[in-house]
């Protein structure tokens, strides 16, 4: 859905190639995914308890129906402007790409080197980050299912704050989970959320982060399933999640689509992204799969290293596993027990990661690329310094990665970021991190 | 539903020793009793002593949970199980282990492997059913592989004369359940709540009507757990069910015998095991 119809798209031609890929085995569109059980070449899926199962398939039918519904996506996009305030701007980063140009030893926006940086303003957005595009799909979806509770998860807390600010205007009641670890360093979101009316659950099982916190979800779900609908955060879940969450976060390519060619006549030579679930990444991604030439980075969260182990960064570091009712890359041991993650930024400190990036990974139409908590803490200042824009500790990650590629960028060359979140939230984490007392 | 063969005509041969244990159980015109306890609770040793007394205490058919760090169908009984087992360092090659170790001394009282998928799918699914049989796993029960995955494991489980035990439970209505049906073998696990293990109880007369639901659509024995806490609720359950299956309150006895730093007192196995006994002589003493 969500594909909105005014965006009249000729069939995409393939383009793209891999190097290590055979080219027979490729798809001839990228956005087709999933198939009617879920999956994504091998990810995805539904791996949920039996009690479950009949509400995924009535969560499913629900959404195959709504999506198909002019009046739907109509109520859809009157919140989205409306309320969200988009469209979100595509930012021309001036002093950034000056400077990575100046790095590159040019001056200023010089003739050869230091890439071309535009900001897709997400963290513009009502509430502060991307997150509130999905949550108003899935709330519109839990009204039309006749649903009467919400419940969600939460890592960095915009996941939570977004749920809670939907179930405030639609005044539905609602109960977040939240792992007593990111309560602790997310102070700010938590007021947030109670003062928006939400029940705030502290998490106190296994690792008590987000996938403690999902677990949590999980276990509410199963014991409410008459009244309750689960707005899950991000591109993870079983099916129809993943595919859910794309399409309410579609919005965010489907603009910059727009935008980029309105303001350069042309599209963009590549897209970068953080990814902890990657909601905000294939929500950017997704509308330019199928232009072979737009290159897609997702950056994960190496936290103090990959090669440390402490680090959330589930493609680079991980496997193949099954975890939260989906099949893709997971942090996990020998012994398929998953592991405890590390990171900087709470929405990141995940061990999965959404089916789909999976999938997009293994076949060469995404690459993965990994920031630090230091770069992605420098990245957080030089964003702040530069452009007067505070990001949030997430999408740092993203520049922190930019900062790395861009000095070597061709000064033609178009780069678009997802600055998925302001960074408001996270001064008091950072603060601790240099060692400054507030 | 693309990944359903039709394994009617292949013969079940791991199923013996629970298809023999229910056939006694109906000679002895009784329900029988099913003990839940986690392998490696809260160290390998106490828990393949406690497996070795199990059959001894009066248990019929005993469920093995295979730990997993993210059990997201269980309640916080279960999972503290599971984290004092991985702790331990238990692993799901330690559980077959432990099996293989328990079928030295008993050939007779099945065996049912139950958790997650993660911890099989890294093992190999291949690897595992053949060594699951090896060790004398009589069936496995995986909370999170619905019908809708019956490709990863129940099918080939299947094929090589592994049963695979399905949930059934409160949400699984007329229309699903002989999809749920279809690829069980060895018995039907009624879940009878709806949430998770070790909290709330179901009313005797919704278990009494959702197993004859369940008898409608299947001649397979119904087992009947969740929420079965007491003798007293064992018995009644046996009256109706051809089995009860008591998990999360075996393994609080286990977690009740603990020194502060999680190691086991004296008392924990003769504890938990007379425990076992008050529930076998209740469910034994159910239908008379």
């Amino acid at each position: 859905m969500v594909h909105s119809p005014v965006e009249k798209r000729e069939t995409p031609v393939f383009q793209h190639r891999a190097d290590n890929v055979d080219k027979m085995t490729q798809p001839n569109t990228y956005r087709a995914g999933p198939d009617e059980d879920g999956h994504f070449g091998i990810y995805g899926g539904r791996y949920v308890a039996e009690t479950l199962m009949p509400l995924i398939l009535s969560v499913e039918k629900a959404y195959t129906q709504a999506k198909a519904d002019p009046a739907f996506l109509e109520e859809f996009r009157y919140y989205l402007t409306q309320y969200v305030g988009r469209p979100s701007p595509l930012y021309f980063a001036q002093s950034l790409s000056e400077h990575f140009a100046e790095k590159a030893g040019e001056k200023g926006r010089g003739k050869n080197k230091g890439a071309k940086i535009y900001l897709k303003r997400e963290d513009l957005n009502h509430t502060g980050a991307h997150k509130i595009n999905n949550c108003i799909g899935q709330a519109l979806l839990a009204k039309r299912m006749g649903r009467t509770r919400i419940i969600a998860e939460t890592g960095a807390g915009q996941h939570g704050v977004a749920t809670a600010t939907v179930c405030a205007l639609f005044n539905l009641p609602c109960t977040i989970y939240m792992g007593e670890v990111d309560i602790a360093r997310q102070a700010p979101n938590v007021f947030r959320m109670k003062l928006l009316g939400a029940e705030v659950v502290p998490v106190t099982s296994g690792t008590r982060t987000l996938k403690d916190a999902l677990n949590e979800a999980l276990r509410d779900w199963v014991a409410n399933v008459a009244d309750t609908f689960y707005i899950i955060g991000t591109v993870a879940g079983p099916h129809p999640y993943p595919a859910m969450v794309r399409d309410f976060q579609s919005v965010i390519g489907e603009e910059t689509r727009e935008q980029i060619l309105q303001s350069e006549g042309r599209l963009p030579d590549s897209l970068v992204a953080c990814i902890g679930g990657g909601s905000n990444a294939i929500g950017l991604f997704h509308p330019f799969l199928d232009d072979g030439d737009v290159k897609m980075t997702g950056v994960e969260a190496a936290g103090e290293g990959v090669e440390t182990g402490r680090h959330a960064a589930s493609i680079s570091g991980g496997s193949p596993g099954v975890l939260h009712g989906a099949r893709s890359y997971l942090l996990q041991d020998d012994d398929g027990q998953v592991m405890e993650t590390h990171s900087i930024s709470a929405g990141l400190d995940y061990p999965g990661v959404g089916p789909e990036h999976s999938w997009l990974r293994d076949n060469g139409r995404i690459d993965i690329a990994t920031a630090t908590d230091d770069e992605a803490l420098a990245a957080f200042q030089l964003m702040t310094e530069l452009e007067g824009i505070i990001p949030a500790l997430e999408s740092s990650h993203a520049m922190a990665y930019i900062a790395r590629i861009a000095p070597e960028l061709p000064s033609d060359h178009l780069l678009v970021m997802c600055l998925s979140g302001r960074g408001d939230k996270d001064i008091f984490s950072v603060a601790e991190k240099l060692g400054v007392e507030l | 539903m693309s990944t359903t063969a039709n394994l009617a005509s292949k013969p079940v041969i791991g199923s013996d020793r629970i298809a023999r244990r229910f056939e006694e159980l109906k000679a002895e015109n009784r329900g029988g009793l099913i003990t839940f306890l986690t392998a490696g609770d809260p160290d390998g040793e106490t828990s393949l002593a406690l497996l070795k007394g199990l059959a001894g205490a009066g248990a019929d058919l005993i469920e093995l949970g295979m730990p997993f760090s993210d059990p997201m169908a269980d309640g916080p009984s279960i999972q503290a199980a599971g984290l004092r087992a991985l702790n331990a360092g238990a692993t799901l090659k330690k559980t077959l282990a432990q099996v293989r170790a328990f079928r030295k001394d008993d050939g007779d009282t099945p065996i049912i492997l139950m958790g997650y998928y993660n911890p099989i799918y890294v093992y190999g699914v291949e690897a595992f059913i053949a060594d699951a049989l090896a060790a004398g796993v009589d069936g496995v029960i995986i909370v999170d592989l619905p019908p809708e995955e019956d490709a990863e494991l129940c099918l080939p489980a299947l094929q090589a004369g592994l049963p695979f035990i399905r949930l059934a439970t409160p949400t699984t209505d007329d229309e699903r359940l002989p999809t749920v049906l279809a690829h069980t073998s060895g018995f039907v696990y009624y879940v009878s709540i709806a949430g998770i293990t070790g909290t709330k109880s179901a009313e005797s007369t919704d278990i009494g009507e959702a197993v004859a639901r369940l008898h409608r659509h299947t001649d397979l024995p119904i087992a009947v757990g969740f929420g079965i806490r007491t003798p007293d609720q064992a018995a009644e359950v046996a009256r109706i069910a051809d089995a009860a299956v008591v998990g999360s309150a075996l393994v609080d006895r286990i977690a009740g015998n603990l020194t502060d730093k999680g190691k086991p007192e004296p008392g924990l196995i003769g504890d938990t095991l007379d425990f076992v006994a008050g529930l076998a002589s209740a469910v034994r003493k159910a239908r008379t």
